[in-house]
């Protein structure tokens, strides 16, 4: 076991974990952050996709010791202090985004991080942007869409 | 705001929140792990099993082997009951094997504190076993002296065969045949095509956990059917259905994979043993692919010849369905494809269907998007390219000569066709995708371009909505009032990500007027509380549950103005509901609110008066089917020297009647389409020829399309009323997928010339037809 120090959402956590613990479990076994799916844990389909100091990441690819000092965010997190939706999961509504949902939490975090580098992106650059995420429901039209709406190049 | 209006997902909100709770996200703290033990070999039998090693292993709890399991088989299909046995599916599972009839078939299991110790522990458990030669294919396993079930000691799980004349099928018994010639005859040689065994790949893994309360086990799981599953565990364990709890909560997507029984029995065996502890089970993605179901390979021959003006003569088809290890939709699949083969265009002389599905060492295959209906349209339409190309015919002309229409009566359920948008969504088609001119420039270019070419293909299909008459088709739905004019809707039939949740509630909205924020869709099923369904397949969720939720919604509003006119003396066919209250169809004023009503008859307390919780609950029957229509027109480019497919646009026009909410329905096709797109070019299971070992069950080596392989993709909708469905409409969850691959096969004909007769059509296989065609040189 080890005891890492990191934030969570904002907030300063210390945990004890195992050596070989990945991030993905310490966030949805101890801390309850179930929004970080699991879906082929071996860094396949993107839904346990997390913001790690800012840049999007497989959670089930990184050791939970690595995250020591780390700021990490989920989509938990990304609700402002009222409860209003960040402008990503808005536009996810919006457009039809989401169907079964499961995939959903990772891409929103792509999202957010393609809303945080302040540029605006063509179709070309999102579809890239997100190919490390799949989905089986929506084609990605509809994500697609979402994201063009909030970062978005108009053509 | 009620149908036809683009209202947002009931769901959207605790989705794009991570609110949405699914199977894995709500496993008790306390719960044990089990994993399983996968069989090495594809074929044979389990000697011994030696759990010495592993029961020593830290945190393991139990070791259960397949000499320890009830002796008796159970059903695995998400089917209703059959009352009549001629139709009842197959018992043919225990919960553990002894006799190993797939590669990772489940011989033991074991059960520890946490999964990886779970893990460790069954990497200990040793088994001997006798191994026999794996049967892969039918023509492997039909006849061969190695049975795989009792039941059938041919390995022929099924046959229907038959021929029709002047639109009635005669059933007989054909012979397992690979040969050219259909029934045996020289004049029916057909063409053969092939299609893989594919997986659902639904992001979320199957997952389910059970624990004991009281005399019940309650099983949670991410299943399609909670009826099914709770009757189908009952039968497992040999214990009352009422002592099965299954509950279905948020559901990642499921395409029919998860319409079947899994490891459901096997969590309840277990927490019955264990003395009623939490179970969990959460497949790998590896035993997704493999432990799940897949969808049916298919060997198909088929035959379609016109005459000299273009109506067909004659057509014949014999499928070989490959059903692997155990029977599941195997039957039903088999025999839906067969028939649908005569449903889309109809020859004038002969019709002839000879069909088998085949018990083999593969992977069990059941239903998933399309139920058989993928494969057999990709053959037929693919044929009716190649059959306009040979006589130099329009290939949509040909098709629309041939093509059934309204009125047309279905040979084998009897049913008639009611309302048809096929002409209508082929002639967007050709307009959207500019189809004459733009034909004519592609030839142009291709006669001087060698290495690029360019295409335009199309593919349609008419697919059958319902599985009336062969099956009941019900549904039941319950709403309750509460005391402000706000509802709670209970319907057995479950979301799974298609939308249904919020398409019922506009359903309701429409009925009650109440909007759709106002009524809550309980969208976790729970079968001690929940109404029956037989679950979420054939595309029957608005079609069918949708007919529930109008009934008990009518009811519903037959009760408020009953009441409203006994409270407020008003005669009750003056009153209808406008915008949440009861006003008079006369004068327009106003006689009361809902929720005036609602709150009277729930509290009112005048020492002597009952009082009444308003609610109504409805099951609704539907004795009729309907065609879902639609088209794929598919731009592409091909690098002939690389054998690469670079898919420009895809024109997607369906008729699924009138539409509850077109937004979510445009949805809907968007995957559909992609997922067509994945069939057509890139996704294949593949095993090992000489022992069946799965080769690509991960997500790296079975290509899905990501964001990047998608084109640009259009969806049009040609609405018609169709009288059987609520408001009008038809299904539309699995059609999206039909047309794909026969349009994307016929836009490299169009654009090559070289007609392909497999799917998926990789570089690999291209470029070796182009080989052999003398497109590239050696």
């Amino acid at each position: 076991m080890q005891v890492v120090h990191f934030y969570v959402n904002g907030k300063p956590k210390e945990l004890a974990v195992q050596d070989g613990e990945v991030l993905t479990d310490t966030l949805r076994n101890q801390l309850g952050l179930t929004s970080v799916k699991k879906g082929c844990e071996v860094g396949e389909c993107g839904a346990c996709t997390v913001l790690i100091d800012g840049h999007a990441q497989n959670s089930c690819l990184f050791l939970t010791t690595w995250a020591e000092g780390k700021h990490i965010l989920t989509v938990e997190g990304l609700r402002s202090g009222c409860g209003e939706l960040h402008p990503v999961q808005q536009a996810f509504i919006d457009e039809a985004a989401v169907q079964c949902g499961f995939c959903t939490p990772g891409f929103i975090m792509t999202g957010v991080e393609l809303v945080n580098s302040g540029k605006k992106y063509t179709r070309e650059e999102l579809r890239e942007a997100i190919s490390g995420h799949l989905c089986r429901c929506t084609g990605y039209e509809n994500i697609l869409r979402a994201l063009e709406k909030v970062v978005g190049i108009k053509s | 705001m009620g149908i036809r209006q683009n209202a947002k997902r009931v769901d959207a909100f605790q989705k794009v929140t991570g609110e949405a709770k699914y199977v894995e996200d709500l496993i008790p703290r306390d719960a044990l792990y089990v994993k399983i033990v996968h069989s090495t070999i594809a074929n044979g039998f389990v000697k011994s099993i030696d759990t010495s090693e592993a029961e020593k292993a830290p945190g393991v709890e139990m070791v259960l082997t397949c000499f320890d399991v009830p002796k008796h088989c159970y059903i695995t299909a998400g089917h209703p009951l059959s009352l009549d046995p001629a139709h009842e599916d197959v018992k043919d599972k225990h919960i553990l094997t002894s006799h190993v009839r797939y590669y990772g078939d489940d011989v033991a299991a074991v059960v520890a504190d946490t999964p990886l110790h779970a893990q460790l522990a069954a990497e200990l458990v040793r088994v001997e076993y006798e191994e026999h030669k794996p049967l892969l294919t039918p023509g492997d396993a039909i006849n061969a002296p190695d049975v795989l079930h009792d039941i059938r000691p041919n390995n022929e799980l099924s046959r229907m065969d038959f021929t029709i004349k002047d639109g009635k099928p005669t059933f007989g018994t054909a012979e397992f045949s690979t040969a050219p010639e259909i029934a045996g005859r020289a004049d029916l040689v057909g063409e053969q095509f092939h299609t893989p065994p594919v997986n659902a790949v639904h992001l979320e893994n199957h997952s389910c956990f059970a624990y004991m309360d009281g005399r019940k086990i309650v099983v949670y799981t991410c299943n399609q059917a909670p009826h099914t599953v709770r009757r189908n565990t009952a039968n497992a364990l040999g214990i009352p259905v009422g002592d099965v709890r299954v509950v279905k909560p948020y559901l990642g997507g499921g395409f029919g994979n998860k319409q079947d029984t899994v490891y459901e029995p096997l969590v309840a065996l277990l927490t019955q043993r264990l003395g009623g502890r939490c179970v969990a089970h959460i497949c790998t993605r590896e035993e997704t692919f493999i432990n799940t179901r897949t969808r049916h390979a298919f060997d198909m021959n088929i035959v379609s010849q016109p005459d000299k003006d273009g109506k067909l003569l004659k057509k014949a088809v014999r499928i070989n369905s490959n059903g692997g290890s155990y029977a599941a939709h195997g039957h039903a699949i088999t025999a839906f494809a067969v028939t649908t083969y005569f449903q889309t265009y109809i020859a004038q002389d002969e019709q002839i269907g000879e069909s088998s599905c085949a018990y083999t060492n593969l992977p069990t295959a059941a239903a998933m998007r399309g139920y058989g209906i993928p494969q057999i349209v990709y053959a037929m339409e693919c044929q009716m390219d190649d059959v306009a190309r040979e006589h130099g015919w329009d290939p949509i002309e040909f098709r629309r000569k041939n093509m059934h229409r309204e009125g047309f009566v279905d040979p084998f359920s009897g049913f008639v066709v009611k309302s048809f948008g096929l002409d209508d969504c082929i002639q967007k088609g050709c307009e959207l995708s500019n189809w004459k001119q733009k034909r004519a420039e592609y030839d142009a270019f291709n006669k001087t371009s060698k290495d690029l070419k360019k295409g335009l293909g199309m593919g349609l299909f008419a697919y059958k909505i319902s599985v009336w008459p062969l099956s009941i088709e019900n549904a039941a739905c319950r709403i309750i009032m509460n005391e402000d004019g706000t509802a709670q809707i209970h319907i057995g039939a479950i979301e799974l990500g298609q939308g249904a949740d919020t398409a019922w509630a506009q359903i309701a909205s429409e009925i009650l007027t109440i909007p759709e924020n106002r009524l809550t869709v309980i969208s976790t099923q729970d079968t001690d509380i929940a109404p029956y369904d037989n679950g979420a397949y054939a595309s029957r969720q608005t079609y069918v549950c949708g007919g529930a939720v109008r009934k008990a919604a009518e009811q519903m509003r037959d009760k408020l103005l009953d009441r409203a006119s006994k409270l407020k003396n008003v005669p009750a066919d003056d009153l209808c509901l406008d915008s949440e209250k009861i006003v008079t169809k006369s004068t327009g004023a106003t006689v009361a609110s809902i929720a005036e009503i609602c709150a009277h008859y729930n509290f009112f307390n005048d020492g002597f008066t009952d009082t009444e919780h308003l609610t109504s609950e409805a099951t609704y029957t539907l004795h009729d089917a309907s065609f879902a229509y639609g088209v794929s027109f598919v731009d592409l480019e091909v690098d002939v020297p690389l054998g690469k497919v670079n898919l420009k646009k895809v024109w997607a026009v369906h008729d699924s009647g009138t539409l509850i909410n077109p937004q979510l329905a445009e949805a809907q096709v968007h995957g559909g389409l992609v997922m067509g797109l994945g069939y057509a070019l890139s996704e294949q299971m593949l095993f090992d020829p000489k022992t069946g070992k799965p080769l690509n069950n991960n997500l790296l080596d079975y290509k899905i399309p990501t964001a990047m392989d998608v084109p640009e993709i259009e969806v049009h909708f040609i609405e018609t009323y169709e009288p059987s469905g609520p408001f009008g409409n038809k299904g539309l969850a699995e059609p999206p997928i039909l047309a794909q691959a026969p349009a994307v096969r016929n836009a490299i004909l169009h654009a090559t010339g070289v007609p392909l007769y497999e799917i998926p059509m990789t570089p690999q296989r291209l470029v070796h037809a182009f080989r052999a065609a003398g497109l590239i040189e050696d």
